[in-house]
């Protein structure tokens, strides 16, 4: 059996005084497709975040591809890791945003091409033949001189994916990526991801609503309330069969707000 | 009646000496004005005790202080500088210590959103700073770079005590010679808004090029 790309162990997460995250542990092996779903403040959210490094955890490690994240050997002691050390664990994962989070002075072909020649040293020209292969999978191959501002939600939401993907990362994380588009701007954006999922053996972690996507998407969903994995199964078991009390009530309201399964 | 031709001759060469003053100072303000203001937002602590040091003691000192130090208390100790380099020296440093404070609270307004993306997409600090939050907070500056301008413009005047014969100065050598008070002091009035709305109207525009396609996102 492969060894897990990421593993979580024990990590615990406050903000003031109130707990995120109370010692979770979880595993993620190499191209699995997890779709992590609950209530609002369950700590699904933060757990990308913390992937990411934008959250610091308060207790407990991470391992991506068998290396810490947060710390890092030193004479046989874990310490601290460095700001060089977790910019070379970057390299390994990328993120998407609910809000898109462009760069709105540049071009959609330079936000695409910015990192990888500011962090890879790629070349102008290699760089740009890249962003728009990634913009024509994204289908917005003829939008590569346009401003943010001119694009729609959807079309902004599809080239911070081809940003994301253009340091190949190994990991990629979705934070509700679809939740402030308009309805009828949601399936653009979730059929790149299908695509995604179905063209690479990239390791995906989705944060979302959707629940009809999650279903489809993915290999195992998580259900998270109060910072905890309360169930988690294949999507048809957690969704069909719900075993736990609150999940089974979660998933009743979700349906009730009019969300498909 | 008085020949004004020679008297206008003295104010236009006043003029050069106000333009080059306050082109020099703007220079010096807008670097001095990056260093603290960026300094402020260090990770360092001596760097933003060093940066704040200089903000707090160049706004809270009188500008004709700081000139009377450049130019009369430097070369006591071994520095000797000319009047204009005494001038650009006091002018900089005075309004760029107001200008820090405009680029750290610009840089600050950036939305966590976009700090957020660059740590995404594994740019480092300074390239994070570089290449997405000063390119934006560059346009928020603008405007009130634009009064800062201004007001190093005006205070060149200070100048003339120290002798340095700017427009001020040479308006003060007329009124002495032909004794009329009114055309010289009309003159510098006029010419003075003139070169200020010059300033407005240069910011003006740099802002409308620069944020060109950013429609709907600020300004």
């Amino acid at each position: 059996m492969a060894a897990p790309i990421i593993k979580i162990d024990a990590i615990s997460k406050s903000f003031g005084a109130f707990k995120v995250l109370d010692g979770l542990s979880m595993q993620v092996m190499p191209g699995e497709k997890l779709a992590l779903i609950g209530p609002s403040g369950s700590g699904k959210t933060t757990i990308l975040r913390i992937l990411m490094t934008l959250e610091r955890i308060d207790g407990g490690h991470i391992e991506i591809e068998g290396e810490q994240l947060y710390h890092m050997e030193r004479e046989g002691v874990l310490v601290p890791a460095s700001e060089r050390h977790l910019a070379r664990m970057r390299q390994k994962i990328g993120m998407v945003f609910q809000l898109f989070n462009l760069f709105p002075h540049k071009c959609v072909l330079d936000n695409v091409t910015l990192a990888p020649m500011l962090t890879k040293g790629m070349p102008r020209a290699a760089a740009e033949k890249r962003a728009m292969e990634l913009l024509d999978m994204v289908g917005l191959a003829d939008k590569a001189k346009a401003m943010p501002a001119q694009l729609s939600g959807g079309q902004k939401q599809r080239v911070a994916i081809a940003r994301a993907l253009a340091l190949s990362p190994k990991i990629m994380l979705f934070d509700e990526v679809t939740s402030a588009l308009d309805p009828e701007l949601v399936g653009e954006v979730l059929n790149v991801m299908r695509k995604l999922a179905a063209e690479t053996d990239m390791t995906m972690l989705l944060v979302t609503h959707e629940m009809g996507f999650a279903h489809d998407f993915a290999d195992r969903v998580l259900f998270f309330d109060r910072g905890k994995i309360v169930e988690e199964g294949k999507p048809d078991d957690i969704f069909r069969h719900p075993k736990e009390e609150r999940t089974q009530s979660f998933l009743k309201k979700i349906i009730a707000a009019g969300h498909r399964v | 009646m008085i020949d004004w031709s020679g008297y206008l001759d003295l104010i236009l060469q006043g003029a050069l000496v106000t333009i080059k003053l306050t082109l020099m100072g703007s220079v010096l303000a807008l670097i001095m004005a990056f260093l603290a203001g960026l300094g402020r937002l260090s990770r360092f602590f001596a760097v933003r005790a060093l940066a704040t040091a200089y903000i707090e003691f160049f706004r809270g000192t009188s500008i004709f202080v700081q000139l009377f130090w450049a130019y009369f208390v430097l070369p006591m100790l071994g520095f000797e500088l000319t009047p204009l380099q005494a001038g650009v020296l006091a002018l900089g440093l005075n309004v760029g210590a107001y200008a820090a404070e405009v680029v750290r609270g610009a840089v600050q307004s950036i939305g966590k959103e976009q700090y957020e993306a660059c740590t995404a997409l594994n740019l480092g600090r300074w390239q994070g700073m570089r290449h997405v939050i000063l390119p934006q907070a560059f346009l928020v500056m603008l405007p009130t770079f634009g009064n800062n301008a201004i007001e190093l413009l005006k205070a060149t005047s200070v100048v003339s005590l120290i002798s340095l014969a700017d427009l001020t100065f040479q308006a003060q050598v007329v009124r002495a010679q032909t004794g009329n008070t009114l055309v010289p002091f009309a003159a510098i009035l006029i010419i003075y808004f003139v070169l200020a709305m010059l300033i407005s109207w240069g910011t003006r525009s740099l802002e409308r090029r620069l944020s060109r396609g950013l429609d709907g996102v600020r300004v």
